[in-house]
């Protein structure tokens, strides 16, 4: 392997809108370049975290080297990388880009282009990255490849005559895949006697083998032996192990310029090794570094509390170990009257944070509350200072605010004709700007601004129920924008509970109010005494309700003498009364919380 | 060594376990009775020479079903008592009874062996109910029972369930207005509630019918007070109405957490002994009772004293059950803590502020009407 000259070599990344079919496809590459005999073979068999198998959908990119045959007599490496579609990885699709010369754009061919096709397809010609079209599922009836292929070209300006037409799940045409990839796109370049250049593309934390690096050789020789050094970081580390994913690990002796493998050195944390660093020979340095990517930045933010006080550093612990396999996403300790001590934790978005959360719980067994997620704002004070807001529960007195920023976004959302009056209508009710509306076919393609934080709650949730299903949406991050945004605070029993704290844009506030109010008196069970809810902006109270008092709760017949029984009770429920929030003379169960904060998302 | 002492006596045998009951109750083909009898004399002897000779308001012959006792046996337990501590004056001796023919047959032999107070166990005046609670006996016996005891014993009491599944208001305030017209001067009013362990809490668990709550529980309540009260019976607690002055004197004892002494299988007791407060209670089941008596003298199996804050709960909780409240000088004599050490000075302010608390006319720390119906959530706050 060690000579496996350039012009051998492809690269590409499988990208895709959600479920078009990636990692199916990827199954069938693998298993038609015996990666894996068929026994080791199961669906998406990529997909190892439990969380992607059971939902389904790919949460990491991962990488896979295949021996290819091809027709012309030559035996092809092929460097596989299957990437995630859920707009909140997009991330992941950047970095996979980066470490490939050519794409495969799978579309379903029963679907049709949807809003990650473009959005991924455009993030690949901007890498410069060549692109062979793929219209996977025409073993189902609803296929219409030749009406997708003329969409392709309509609405990504690919010219898709020659787009290859396969059914990943029956395993129809794979060879053509294959003969695309070794004949369409383009072998890396590169000059192995050059100073080593590698791309670190991706970093994870392996119990077994510690910190396990992925990178894509770019200049230069790779060696088992070596002593690396992280440009960017600045830190030098001997090498332990080289290998390729086959998709195994397989050790190899090294790596030359166009080859993806990894490296395992001795490093303590993930965090010693930021993705995008140029990897190089500590002996014989390289000057310059490759150009990386942009990091990337949380826009959702929530707090998140252990349920049980003493599990504090037991979560401490938990967001470490998870951040070593996923560097997308932020903590930093927070404390919150109501809850505690925790953390507050930003995420690429909504999907992110609800898996993460998933992994804590299920991983790590924590039991957790999750505040309401919150977007960063930008406040510039009256003395001129900024600062980003990413707990509502920080905002300082309004009168002291001179201006706040709000982030907004760029989406783009397909939907089939019919539904197209309901999702504008949601868009205009999100403060949204249209941009641009075309057509292609039976399908809309709606362009809009929104700000971000009408979108984090259940915009796309209320996408999917108006639509059917049928709308998808993108989206991306575009700047920020000052807004008329009020801080809601809710108090319970008079007393603010800065966990239940929101920002909402003033045109909203009263309805918002009124809404988490009604739904507090549905959770909170009545109890010894009536409950003023109120909801507030500074001292005006905008919404309220109240919970009235329990209306019976004593035992009827106390008999026999037996007080033991009684007192045994009080004990009982005292000690009940220690796993409640207390707000007061009042308590509030958990669940409530927990409630109030997911229905509110 | 003086306190005034009540005596409980407790009958662990009945014709048949009702689906609701959780007592200390046992079923049995038969029950040599003179041998129990004799097993109790003993315990209360043995209990007696622990106890010291004391004052002795009232003795409650209670269980199970002991209308089911030998009336001799009552007789002879009677004049033990009377003659191993000293009987006030106006001792009050209450039995319990169910109304069944048979036990109706024997309601002056039990007037005879000395008892003064029957409680019977009517539960309801109405035939499907009855079948519901699984009583053994019909509306007519019931009715019969009362007019009997009415004229044996001066005084009578009768306990009544509703509350029950799909009961109305408007229902149960007519069958208590016919209670009513039957009563002399005491009533227990029980709110239907499911205890762990009972027929009814398998059957409820299954969902095979429903209870009224919240709101309709507490109107049913303040509808009972409001109908007893037009018959000149006032709630004197939770569950319990009377004449003024015809309050049971025994239970008394245990809401005002005086000194009792528990005899019979399963019974409990609160004793003073050489300065300390105890908490005892007796084997259950009602064969090993008798054999560790007949062996031991007595059939105690656990024995505490209790710390001063188990009796500051102690007094409040019980005493909280009645109308008249707790005395903080007696609070402080028996518990050694004072009332700002036995509650929570927050929560008690926050209480007579809901209107749940207030004093009374005498000093005491009372449980208003709208505070009675929140007892069990106010305790836990209320109290340390
Ligand atoms: N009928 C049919 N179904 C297919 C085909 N290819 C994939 N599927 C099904 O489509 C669903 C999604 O497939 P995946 O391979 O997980 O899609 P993906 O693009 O990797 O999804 P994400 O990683 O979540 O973006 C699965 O239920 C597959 O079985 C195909 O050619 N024909
Ligand atoms: S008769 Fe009384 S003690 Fe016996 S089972 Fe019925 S309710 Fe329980
Ligand atoms: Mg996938």
């Amino acid at each position: 392997m060690t000579d496996t000259s350039l012009a051998r070599i492809r690269n590409f990344a499988i990208i895709a809108h959600i479920d078009h079919g990636k990692s199916t496809l990827a199954d069938r590459l693998i298993q038609f370049c015996g990666g894996l005999a068929d026994r080791e073979m199961k669906e998406q068999v990529l997909d190892s975290m439990d969380i992607e198998r059971e939902r389904g959908i790919t949460i990491k990119a991962q990488t896979v080297r295949l021996e290819y045959p091809a027709k012309d007599g030559v035996t092809y490496v092929l460097n596989l990388m299957d990437t995630p579609g859920h707009v909140d990885f997009a991330y992941e699709v950047s970095r996979s880009l980066a470490a490939c010369e050519g794409s495969l754009l799978v579309v379903d061919a029963s679907q049709g282009v949807e809003a990650q096709t473009l959005a991924n397809v455009y993030q690949a010609l901007d890498a410069g990255h060549e692109i062979v079209p793929i219209l996977n599922k025409v073993d189902l009836p609803a296929a219409e490849p030749e009406r997708v292929k003329q969409q392709i070209e309509d609405v990504i300006g690919l010219p898709a005559d020659d787009a290859v037409m396969i059914s990943a799940k029956t395993g129809l045409n794979i060879e053509g895949v294959l003969e695309a990839i070794v004949t369409r796109l383009p072998a890396p370049t590169g000059d192995e006697t050059k100073p080593l250049q590698a791309l670190l593309v991706d970093s994870w934390y392996d119990p077994y083998l510690g910190v396990v690096i992925l990178v894509r050789v770019k200049q230069g020789r790779l060696r088992r032996n070596m002593r690396i050094r992280l440009m960017a970081k600045g830190t030098a580390h001997p090498v332990n192990d080289i290998g390729v994913f086959t998709p195994k690990m397989q050790p190899v002796d090294d790596l030359g310029p166009g080859e993806m493998g990894y490296i395992t050195a001795a490093m303590k944390t993930v965090a010693d090794c930021n993705v995008g660093d140029t990897i190089t020979d500590d002996r014989a340095p390289a000057t310059e570094q490759l150009p990386g990517f942009r990091p990337s930045i949380p826009v959702v933010w929530c707090g998140l509390f252990p349920t049980d006080a003493d599990e504090f550093e037991k979560l401490r612990e938990s967001l470490g170990k998870l951040r070593l396999n996923d560097s997308s996403f932020h903590f930093d300790p927070e404390s919150s009257a109501a809850l505690g001590f925790g953390f507050r934790c930003g995420f690429l978005g909504l999907l992110h944070l609800e898996i993460v959360q998933e992994r804590l719980s299920r991983e790590f067994d924590l039991d957790l509350i999750a505040t309401a997620p919150s977007v960063v704002y930008k406040l510039t004070k009256n003395n001129g200072d900024e600062i980003e807001l990413h707990n509502p529960a920080d905002m300082p007195d309004p009168s002291l605010v001179k201006s706040i920023q709000e982030p907004w976004i760029k989406a783009t959302i397909f939907v089939p004709d019919e539904y197209l009056g309901s999702i504008l209508a949601l868009c205009s009710e999100r403060r949204g700007v249209q941009v641009d509306l075309t057509y292609v076919g039976n399908r809309a393609m709606a362009v809009y601004r929104l700000p971000l934080n009408e979108v984090v709650f259940d915009f796309y949730d209320r996408l999917k129920s108006i639509s059917r299903g049928y709308a998808s949406f993108d989206y991306a991050v575009d700047g920020y924008e000052e807004g008329d945004l009020v801080k809601i605070s809710i108090l319970v029993n008079n007393e603010p509970v800065d966990a239940l704290s929101f920002m909402a844009h003033r045109s909203a506030a009263d309805r918002r109010a009124r809404s988490i109010c009604e739904k507090l008196k549905d959770l909170i069970p009545r109890q010894l005494f009536k409950i003023p809810i109120q909801a507030a902006i500074g001292g005006k109270v905008i919404a309220r309700e109240t919970i009235g008092a329990m209306s019976k709760d004593v035992t009827a017949k106390c008999y026999g003498g037996d007080i033991s029984r009684k007192r045994k009770l009080l004990d009982k429920q005292k000690e009940g009364k220690k796993r409640m929030r207390q707000f007061g003379k009042v308590e509030i169960p958990q669940s409530a919380f927990i409630a109030a904060l997911k229905m509110d998302a | 060594m003086t306190e005034t002492l009540a005596l409980y006596i407790h009958w662990p045998f009945c014709a048949s376990k009702c689906p609701y009951c959780d007592f200390n109750s046992h079923v049995r083909e038969r029950v040599d009775g003179a041998s129990y009898v004799a097993a109790l004399r003993a315990e209360l002897a043995h209990e007696a020479t622990r106890a010291g000779r004391r004052p002795l308001a009232s003795i409650f012959f209670g269980g199970g079903t002991p209308s089911l006792m030998p009336p001799e046996g009552v007789a002879l337990l009677i004049e033990d008592a009377r003659r191993l501590f000293d009987a006030t004056a106006d001792i009050e001796i209450t039995l319990e009874a169910n109304p069944t023919s048979v036990e109706i047959g024997r309601l002056r032999a039990f007037h005879a062996a000395g008892v003064n107070r029957i409680s019977l166990g009517v539960q309801s005046l109405n035939a499907e109910a009855l079948a519901f609670l699984g009583r053994r006996h019909d509306v007519g016996e019931a009715i019969a029972a009362l007019e009997a005891a009415r004229t044996i014993f001066p005084r009578v009491s009768f306990d009544l369930i509703y509350a029950r599944p799909g009961q109305s208001l408007d229902s149960w305030r007519a069958e208590l207005r016919q209670a009513l017209a039957l009563a002399a001067d005491h009533l227990s009013l029980y709110q239907l509630t499911i205890e762990p362990g009972t027929q009814f809490a398998t059957l409820f668990g299954r969902g095979a019918f429903t209870l009224p709550e919240g709101d309709a529980a507490a109107a049913l309540y303040l509808a009972t007070a409001e109908e007893a009260a037009r018959f000149g019976l006032a709630p004197y607690e939770v569950s319990n109405y009377a004449k003024p002055g015809a309050e049971s004197r025994h239970n008394l004892a245990y809401w005002r957490h005086g000194d009792y002494l528990g005899i019979g299988a399963g019974a409990h007791q609160r004793l003073t002994l050489g300065g300390r407060i105890t908490a005892s209670r007796r084997h259950r089941a009602p064969e090993e009772w008798r054999a560790r008596v007949e062996r031991d003298g007595h059939a105690r199996t656990e024995e505490e004293a209790l710390s001063a804050i188990d009796l500051a709960r102690e007094v409040m909780l019980m005493g909280l059950r009645l109308t008249e409240g707790v005395d903080p000088a007696y609070l402080a004599t028996r518990s050694g803590l004072t009332l700002a050490e036995a509650t929570d000075p927050a929560m008690l302010v926050a209480c007579m502020d809901e209107g749940y608390l207030h004093w009374t006319e005498t000093g005491h720390l009372a449980t208003t009407v709208e505070g009675l119906l929140r007892l069990d959530a106010m305790l836990p706050v209320l109290l340390r």
